[in-house]
């Protein structure tokens, strides 16, 4: 296990939370997709940290698991409200700005 | 010993992973998600990094999962939504894309010399555990102002998270 194949795994989650976000039309696993980016990304920076031999990472995931916490709240609010309104949870059927 | 493990936790990550975003059902999307995130619990536990373990155990797998089954319990989609909701559609560019920035990655990757056994051998220091102890002391002295806006953030987050699902906004 070298650091090479830490980041190499994290590109990996990275690039199928990207292909989730990309092909799906249910918004909630669109949000899903974006939480296993967030984790990809987390797992970069810890190995990274692992690497250089100090903390500094860590710290850096910690904050990123606190702003994700508050992300998914929001997110999933949202997600709440666009019910009500639209009664649709398809991103391809919120499309009023552009029709 | 570590290596195996790492292979285990490697491909149980991109196996949950791969299920997490091809289910059509939303709550077996979300418990294969669960999964992945324990497996990048397991791999930080192999990285020395076991406060971080325990946190995403608690918080991704506990707390933000029971928040997104909430959800998709709450909006409770009938059938007919579901009919409209198709299985993952492959864009050809979006794989591209995709795969794209992998080999870009592996190649940056092989150029600096990450996969070499010398140049990347993760260093396992007494400074570079993760336990509580450790990760508290540089937590509240040299970080303690992105900490205090930190908390900040979250009471801005439940507030907003409120006002936007309240049913009238008078």
């Amino acid at each position: 296990m070298t650091v090479g194949h830490l980041i190499t795994l994290s590109g990996v989650l990275f690039t199928i939370g990207m292909v989730g976000v990309m092909s799906r039309r249910n918004i909630l696993i669109v949000l899903l997709s974006v939480e296993l980016m967030l984790n990809a990304v987390a797992l970069a920076f810890v190995g990274f940290g692992a690497w250089r031999g100090n903390l500094d990472g860590q710290i850096m995931v910690f904050f990123a698991i606190t702003v994700a916490a508050a992300e998914v709240a929001v997110g999933l609010a949202m997600v709440i409200a666009l019910f009500r309104l639209r009664l649709t949870v398809d991103t391809d059927r919120v499309s009023l700005l552009k029709d | 010993m570590i290596g195996i493990f790492f292979w285990l936790f490697a491909a149980l990550l991109t196996v949950s992973g791969l299920l997490a975003i091809t289910r059509r059902n939303a709550v077996s999307a979300a418990l294969w998600a669960a999964v992945s995130f324990i497996a990048i619990a397991g791999i930080f536990v192999l990285l020395q990094a076991y406060f971080l373990a325990v946190v995403e155990v608690l918080v991704y797998a506990g707390a933000i999962m029971v928040l997104f089954l909430f959800v998709i319990m709450l909006l409770n989609l009938r059938e007919e939504d579901l009919q409209v909701l198709e299985g993952p559609r492959l864009h050809i560019l979006g794989v591209l894309l995709a795969a794209g920035f992998l080999g870009g990655l592996v190649w940056t990757c092989r150029r600096a010399g990450l996969y070499d056994a010398k140049n990347g051998a993760i260093k396992m220091t007494a400074e570079s555990v993760g336990e509580t102890k450790s990760l508290a002391a540089p937590l509240f002295m040299e970080y303690v102002l992105p900490f205090e806006i930190a908390s900040f953030l979250l009471l801005a987050a439940i507030v907003g998270a409120v006002l936007i699902t309240k049913k009238r906004l008078t």
